[in-house]
């Protein structure tokens, strides 16, 4: 059943569809928002260690649910396996409104000016498809600065001498540091390194009519009881809805994009929360459904025009899907360092992201977010082993004496780590699923051995009696920091969008999330993707003013 | 060992459930030796049988001390009711690996493995590890679960491994009078 016809139909209110909504919304265009989840609010933070967003060993807390969104995983080693959404494996990002930014540990990066040069930075690597972005850090900068000011950011990084340049400083002072950031911090002094204090999309005090943090254990995978994380469902989306432009749909699950003859997109069919079959007719298809289900909604989206999808001419949709690469070190210490304060990550250092002999890259290093009972059961050395007496009495005498310093990988996209639609699968509306298969490139592992041995060397420092080192495996990585799968660049024999995130073989189609990212940089992406949205928002309503998409 | 002490573990969420539990802990006070159909457990998915052989198992994983273990702590409890709710789908991998268990054992070293010594059980256990991976990971990681995760799943009685690593349960936080910059007392 076809509804009345809107200006713009956003498909998923993550981190770039509900900015999205708001930037066409207050340029006076109808939109129409699809979530596919529910709107969760303060009240559902439930502080269920068991069942959350970080932990899912009995369900995804903020969706999707395994009832009805199975994905197939073709393993490193070719097995192929059908997962439900809690399993491990399936790369799950939040389904709600808000999307990861509802429940997410909330660190805003501002990727740095090498992060969008890396092939000219540092050449070809066999066997990846490292390239350059089309657009610079510089491009950038104004739309990084408005995801800071309007969805809000504390930190203080002045003391990192490897950023970009930036005009504003950060809205909102830091959170005073909690007990593992006064040891971290004068201990990478020492070293020589350049400690500062994470940027947050988390309020430190009150900022846009909502409360500062009160430092709980609670947070990330976590909606905040308070509500001072600051997400797309408590900043943008709200303001989308006041301006009376914007209509959002909850629990409605896209099908496909619709095309007409001429190869224009038309509109998105879609199941609504009753699993009626709609059609919402659209000028514009905004797709922002995070990496995974991004490329899932494109390939799936079959005509005449488009026989392997949307944006598939050239067999680009789906590629190179990367995440990031977290290796980890673990430090005991002989004083306590668990103080109980949240969020738990404070410090980082960005004195190995790049300049790292022999590599291609790096990635910046923090302490890890505070730790529940359960999580701390696998941070255990490989001498106590897996149970027994001498398990129990380790995590009695460590969990509040122990310290993790990680960070996020800068990974080489891989063209063969990829999202297929599954030939066989489907999910419970009848849509072929996601079908996940690759593996990390070498030189990530390479990479992630070295910065390691940097978060070691630290935890030593800062005085830990005892250090050992996790490296992940060669698996696919993708998780919540998924990104890569619709890659932007001017060519469009290598690319699925072009530098506006417009799709290059469909006018009025737009992807709008991490999918369009070239190279994941060494940071957690989300401020990332915010300044995309604002970025690629902008020159879309200048389009628009020119009518070049009404039909 | 008795029936009587996987008694604590027991559910008793609803009326009907502790009733039932209730009279069949007095009709299995004989013993488990004499056997006992799966109609009079008192478990929802397990039989007395299996939860006496499963209780074991998990109390290897985590054995009681100073603190309690994982059978004080009500893990055949969290694991019973996983496995009508969100576990179902291990309900066969349950079954058909207690019952290796007590084949293992009973091959290896004669008796049921819940009739083992202490001793005797974590040799069994070993065994139980190289023959049946699969089985002893996913009952280890349920174990531990059960053990360190919230109450309200049915493990980890009275916060008993929260107590044990000093997190308090239910921290009282106040928002804005709390001056986060001087250390906090554990």
């Amino acid at each position: 059943m076809a509804l009345p016809k809107v200006n713009a139909v956003i498909i998923g209110s993550g981190a770039g569809g509900g900015i999205v909504a708001k930037e066409l919304a207050q340029a006076g265009l109808s939109v129409v928002l699809l979530e596919r989840g529910k709107w969760y609010s303060a009240a559902d933070c439930r502080k269920d260690d068991l069942r959350n967003q970080r932990t899912t060993v009995l369900g995804n807390g903020f969706g999707p649910d395994d009832a009805r969104n199975p994905r197939v995983l073709v393993d490193e080693n070719g097995r192929e396996r059908i997962l439900l959404a809690s399993e491990p494996g399936y790369n799950n990002n939040a389904a709600c409104v808000g999307g990861g930014t509802q429940s997410y540990g909330a660190q805003a990066w501002r990727y740095m000016e090498k992060d969008f040069r890396m092939r000219s930075t540092y050449g070809a690597v066999a066997g990846s498809t490292l390239e350059d972005w089309p657009i610079s850090y510089q491009d950038l900068e104004p739309y990084y600065e408005k995801a800071e000011w309007e969805i809000g950011v504390s930190g203080d990084d002045t003391a990192n001498i490897y950023k970009a340049p930036r005009r504003k400083p950060l809205p909102m002072p830091p959170l005073p540091p909690n007990r593992e950031q006064q040891l971290l911090q004068p201990a990478a002094k020492r070293l020589g390194y350049h400690p500062f204090d994470i940027p947050m999309l988390r309020n430190s005090v009150p900022y846009n009519g909502r409360p500062g943090c009160m430092r709980c254990r609670w947070c990330v995978g976590f909606v905040c009881e308070v509500d001072a994380k600051c997400g797309t469902q408590n900043t943008v989306i709200p303001t989308a809805l006041s301006t009376g432009n914007c209509e959002l749909r909850t629990e409605c699950m896209a099908k496909e994009i619709l095309t007409d003859a001429r190869g224009r997109a038309t509109g998105v069919a879609y199941f609504d929360a009753g699993d009626r079959l709609r059609e919402q007719p659209a000028d514009i298809v905004v797709v922002s459904c995070a990496a995974i289900e991004s490329a899932r909604l494109l390939l799936n989206s079959r005509s005449k025009l488009f026989p392997n999808g949307i944006g598939n001419r050239y067999d680009w949709v789906g590629r190179n899907l990367q995440g990031h690469t977290y290796p980890r070190a673990v430090g005991l210490f002989d004083v306590e360092t668990y103080d109980d304060v949240g969020p738990g990550a404070g410090v980082a250092i960005c004195d190995f992201n790049h300049g790292n002999p022999g590599l291609a890259g790096g990635g910046m290093l923090a302490n890890e977010f505070i730790r529940l009972p359960y999580q701390f059961v696998n941070y255990v050395p490989p001498r106590i082993g897996r149970w027994g007496k001498a398990h129990k009495d380790f995590m009695r005498k460590w969990y509040r004496r122990s310290m993790a310093v990680m960070g996020p990988v800068q990974e080489m996209p891989v063209f063969d780590s990829r999202i297929q639609v599954d030939p066989k699968v489907k999910d419970y509306w009848g849509i072929p699923v996601a079908r996940m298969s690759g593996r990390k490139h070498p030189h990530t592992l390479e990479i992630a051995a070295f910065t390691v041995k940097k978060a070691e060397a630290w935890l030593k420092e800062a005085g830990a009696i005892e250090t050992w080192t996790v490296v992940p495996g060669p698996g696919l990585s993708g998780g919540q920091h998924q990104a890569g799968t619709c890659r932007m660049g001017n060519d469009p024999k290598t690319s699925v969008v072009n530098k506006y995130c417009r799709v290059h073989d469909a006018d009025n189609v737009f992807v709008i999330d991490g999918s369009v990212h070239v190279t994941n940089g060494g940071f957690n992406p989300v401020l990332t993707i915010m300044a995309i949205a604002y970025y690629a928002s902008d020159h879309l309503v200048k389009e628009w003013k020119g009518t070049r998409f009404r039909s | 060992m008795s029936v009587n002490q996987i008694s604590r573990g027991a559910p008793g969420r609803r009326g009907v459930r502790r009733r039932k539990f209730l009279g069949a802990s007095v009709a299995t006070a004989a013993g488990v030796a004499a056997g006992c159909g799966s109609s009079r457990s008192p478990w929802r998915f397990l039989t007395a049988r299996e939860a006496f052989t499963l209780e074991a198992i998990c109390q290897q994983f985590i054995p009681a001390d100073q603190d309690g273990g994982a059978r004080e702590a009500g893990v055949v409890n969290f694991i019973d009711r996983q496995l009508v709710s969100h576990y179902r789908r291990f309900q066969d991998a349950y079954r058909s690996g207690i019952a290796r268990v007590d084949e293992i054992s009973s091959a290896r070293f004669g008796k049921p493995f819940g009739e083992l010594t202490q001793e005797g059980q974590a040799a069994a256990l070993a065994e139980v590890e190289k023959q049946e991976r699969a089985f002893f990971d996913m009952v280890l990681a349920h174990t531990m679960q059960g053990f360190y995760g919230d109450p309200r799943h049915g493990g980890n009685r009275d916060w008993v491994s929260w107590r044990m690593l000093g997190v308090p349960p239910l921290p009282v936080r106040g928002r804005r009078h709390y001056d986060f910059t001087k250390p906090q007392s554990a």
